[in-house]
């Protein structure tokens, strides 16, 4: 199979696929809607911030392998993070999904094997989809997230 | 394998095609190019490169309006084009071929023109269910303007126009039916001869989206008996930026104008303008020449090859990609009609087809992934999207077995 293809589809991603990861609702806490127009992709988060902290991360949603599975990588690593910091790993994860092809890729624990998609850039919104709508409802915004 | 002794053209035959196509020849990642995206838009043949490289080192000016000889040449090349147009799809005449910048463009300019001046408040846009986006938006804004209504044919489960429903909806109160000739997310040919027989006996005007249409089947405006006819030069092995809207004479010379500018008047003070004679009329401002030039080659090629082969050759080889692809374990061939041409839309299982899109493009297959432009239709069938194999008149088997080879790779990864 071709490189790139196994760059793009790893172990840990087609596993999450498969099961994503706290795919459920969230009860009372903060919740976000987006949506990537141009294939239909949508996604809801779900975050439980108590204290400044994420409790709690799930989504629900359909998409595809990609957008799944970050969705799921996502929820794992928010939890427990404190607000600034989630917002911080959400810069810290588009600037990786956005870098050139030939630039270093970061450490960012199991997030990391999402870099593959800059070998395939009409699959990065795919990948960032479920990251911009954590975003806004960590920063509270009302507006669905959309990608366009 | 038996069918293939069956097959209508010969592999020799195709191959020399093919070889008038340069871009077949590329690789892609590496792997031979398989383009099965032509629903998108098709590959141009030499012929129409050619046609845009010798108008821009010999002919090139501005039309219609200098006496010097490049004008005259440019405007002999474009209102050379307008006539080939004409005569391909068999207009009456010249002057009821409008060139436009795509399919889109002459649906809008009927909607805004057309609906403009005949539609109001209690009246009856007749659409159906398996049109592209761009044969139902622009429906919509002249309903908002004029306080029509839009109404929807539906389609049944094999993707087929539902022609009773159709005779139901169809009443006094319908003044325009818009219906595609062959839709481009489920590839089903509609009635259309049948469907404008209906809607003149019901007063109705009728235009049809020959968008998908006109590059698989011949097609005659006056034996279909249409109102309006749009085409898109891209489809038609021709260049992007010009399209073609057909009109009967009739209608079109009582519609008033759709953009004003240059070119598209008679006379023109602060006071009042006066409106040039059609085609004009509809085409203000400097025109896509080069386009044009481009548009006229390629129907010129369609014809050279003929519809009898072009049609004969992609009825066989949508037989063998439906079998074949069928087979694929967990394929769900969406858009079944009995009536369908070179269209396969397909889901698997639940894989997502933009996972499918990509992993089969690094095998060198070019499908197209989503909606479509058609949100209804997905809506119709309980799906996001589909994954689409398109032909044309150059695809061969080994494109299909490709796309089925990488159909396989898809199944492994995603199992
Ligand atoms: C059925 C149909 N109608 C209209 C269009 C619009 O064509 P264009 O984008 O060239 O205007 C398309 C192209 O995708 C089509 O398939």
């Amino acid at each position: 199979m071709n490189d790139g293809l196994q760059d793009l589809y790893r172990e840990v991603i087609l596993d999450h696929n498969r099961r994503p990861r706290n795919f459920r609702v969230i009860e009372g806490g903060r919740r976000h809607e987006g949506f990537n127009p141009l294939c239909g992709d949508r996604v809801t988060v779900y975050l439980k911030v108590e204290d400044g902290v994420v409790r709690d991360a799930a989504f629900e949603g359909q998409g595809c392998a990609i957008a799944k599975a970050s969705a799921s990588l996502m929820t794992e690593a928010l939890k427990g993070l404190t607000v600034d910091e989630a917002r911080k790993r959400f810069a810290e994860f588009q600037a990786m999904v956005t870098s050139p092809l030939e630039s270093p890729v970061p450490d960012l624990g199991k997030l990391s094997v999402l870099a593959g998609v800059r070998e395939f850039p009409t699959r990065v919104k795919c990948a960032s989809l479920a990251w911009h709508t954590a975003k806004a409802a960590l920063d509270g915004d009302d507006a669905p997230v959309s990608t366009e | 394998m038996s069918a293939k002794a069956s097959a209508v053209e010969s592999a020799a035959a195709v191959a020399s095609l093919r070889d008038e196509f340069p871009i077949l020849a590329i690789e892609a990642h590496g792997r031979r190019l398989a383009y099965l995206d032509n629903a998108a838009t098709t590959q141009k043949p030499r012929e129409v490169l050619d046609a845009i490289a010798t108008y821009y080192t010999t002919q090139n000016a501005n039309v219609h309006r200098g006496v010097h000889l490049l004008s005259e040449r440019a405007t002999e090349v474009f209102e050379g084009a307008r006539a080939t147009v004409a005569d391909f799809f068999n207009a009456a005449s010249a002057k009821e071929i409008i060139f436009t910048r795509n399919a889109t463009e002459g649906i809008n300019l009927v909607a805004a023109s057309w609906g403009g001046a005949n539609l109001t408040a209690g009246d009856e846009v007749l659409i159906s269910a398996m049109e592209h986006h761009s044969n139902i938006v622009p429906w919509q804004l002249a309903c908002q303007r004029t306080g029509a209504a839009l109404k929807v044919i539906p389609i049944d489960d094999r993707g087929a126009l539902d022609m009773e429903a159709f005779a139901r909806l169809l009443t006094a109160r319908t003044k325009i039916v818009a219906v595609s000739q062959l839709s481009n997310a489920l590839g089903t040919i509609n009635p259309v001869a049948e469907v404008v027989r209906a809607a003149h006996a019901a007063g109705a005007v009728v235009l049809v989206d020959g968008a998908q249409a006109a590059y698989h089947l011949p097609v005659d405006v006056r034996a279909l008996g249409v109102d309006f006819y749009v085409a898109t030069g891209h489809k038609l092995y021709g260049p992007t930026g010009i399209g073609v809207l057909y009109g009967r004479e009739a209608l079109l010379d009582a519609m008033p104008p759709y953009q004003g500018g240059g070119d598209m008047i008679a006379s023109v003070t602060f006071e009042r303008s006066t409106w040039n004679s059609l085609p004009h009329k509809f085409e203000a401002g400097t025109p896509h020449i080069e386009g044009a030039a481009g548009l006229g080659a390629a129907v010129k090629f369609i014809r050279r090859i003929g519809f009898d082969r072009i049609t004969a050759h992609e009825r066989e080889l949508l037989a063998y990609a439906t079998a074949a692809v069928s087979e694929v374990p967990g394929v769900r061939l969406v858009g079944t009609a009995p009536d369908k041409a070179s269209i396969l839309s397909f889901v698997m299982g639940d894989i997502h087809p933009h996972d499918i899109g990509t992993v089969v493009d690094r095998a060198g297959v070019a499908i197209r992934t989503g909606h479509h432009c058609a949100q209804p239709v997905m809506a119709r069938f309980g799906i996001p999207a589909t994954a689409r194999a398109s032909l044309a008149m150059y695809n061969t088997r080994e494109d299909v077995d490709q796309l089925v080879a990488a159909l396989h790779d898809v199944r492994r990864m995603f199992a």
